[in-house]
């Protein structure tokens, strides 16, 4: 287990979390935000060790139900330290400015056979875009809801990697995410 | 007649290998400590294809080889010159082949996969860890270490075996009339 230095949380992680009415707890230790970038063609898998999650799922009542994430970059996981340190600075995340990403979903739909579809707003070094992110919902031998999704963001978008990182040849504008988030059974 | 030549298919996988061997080395000595810029990753991507290659020239040679055997050294040769160079040569194959894979089970322990020439993509042998992989790197230097010794041995012994000796060893290796 990795140690991690202090983690500010935001205001706004703050407010969601003394109104958390019925949220559950994301376990975070069984979860994980990872992602895969290409490099010149090559698959690169890289994670995030440290965010947040205020999540409050009812897939019977969808409307009610959010879905909130707070990923710190800088603790991401890359192939090097080397890497790691180039992302943080003003060409990728610029990390000083803009520590953190945030998605906050803003409608869930069924779609369906545990199969759902959040839709929500993105936040990466100040840009906001919509996602959406198809999950798939199921219960582990210890009765834990265990969602996966994967959904796929241009960076460029979100001016992640400009100058002369910009060429999609060498990284590609498209990265995939993977999450996987375990909730524990219902009380 | 016994050929005291290697055949020419022996002697062009030599120096191909040797070219490759030279490229690989010296690209690698001199990415690593740039600055990561675009460049950087694509030194650092010829520099996996270029290992990959030696691996498989090393393979085909070690095949050839087996059907086609080194031409004999000089009778006149001491027993303890045989003994070292024997001793060399296998130590340049278990390299040729060790350091491309050393550098390829580091590249996996990093995360990123090897894709040879772009087109082939080679399966990842470790998992990713940032502990392996430190090791992993300080194994493919040292290798390389031990390999740049071996081949300044094996140079110049094949220099002191023509300029010194006067004999045929280094002339098995070119290119004949």
């Amino acid at each position: 287990m990795r140690l991690f230095g202090p983690f500010i949380p935001s205001l706004a992680m703050l407010l969601l979390a003394s109104s958390g009415v019925g949220a559950q707890t994301v376990l975070i230790d069984k979860s994980e935000i990872r992602f895969i970038s290409r490099q010149m063609g090559v698959n690169i898998e890289g994670r995030f060790r440290k965010w947040k999650a205020n999540v409050d799922f009812r897939p019977k009542d969808l409307r009610k139900s959010k879905a909130e994430f707070e990923i710190d970059l800088s603790s991401i996981d890359l192939a090097s330290e080397e890497t790691e340190t180039e992302v943080m600075r003003p060409r990728w995340f610029d990390t000083a400015r803009f520590p953190v990403a945030t998605f906050h979903s803003t409608a869930m739909k069924d779609l369906g056979g545990d199969r759902y579809e959040i839709a929500g707003k993105l936040t990466v070094k100040g840009r906001v875009l919509d996602e959406k992110i198809p999950i798939e919902v199921k219960r582990d031998a210890a009765g834990n809801s265990v969602a996966t999704g994967e959904f796929t963001i241009k960076r460029l978008a979100f001016d992640v990697g400009n100058g002369q990182w910009a060429d999609p040849t060498v990284v590609a504008d498209e990265v995939v995410v993977r999450v996987r988030m375990v909730l524990p059974r219902a009380g | 007649m016994t050929q005291f030549r290697y055949t020419g298919t022996a002697q062009a996988l030599h120096w191909l290998a040797a070219l490759l061997i030279f490229c690989g080395f010296g690209l690698g000595l001199f990415m690593t400590g740039l600055e990561i810029t675009p460049d950087k990753l694509r030194y650092y991507g010829w520099h996996k294809w270029l290992g990959i290659t030696v691996f498989l020239l090393a393979a085909i040679r070690l095949a050839w080889r087996a059907g086609h055997p080194a031409p004999p050294l000089p009778a006149i040769m001491p027993a303890w010159q045989i003994r070292a160079s024997r001793a060399a040569h296998a130590m340049l194959y278990v390299l040729m082949l060790a350091i491309p894979l050393s550098g390829w089970i580091y590249s996996s322990a990093t995360g990123v996969s090897v894709v040879y020439l772009g087109l082939v993509p080679l399966p990842d042998l470790v998992p990713k860890d940032r502990e392996t992989a430190k090791t992993l790197l300080l194994l493919h230097l040292s290798l390389n270490s031990l390999l740049a010794a071996v081949v300044t041995i094996h140079i110049a012994a094949a220099l002191r075996h023509h300029f010194v000796d006067g004999d045929d060893v280094l002339a098995r290796m070119l290119p004949g009339r």
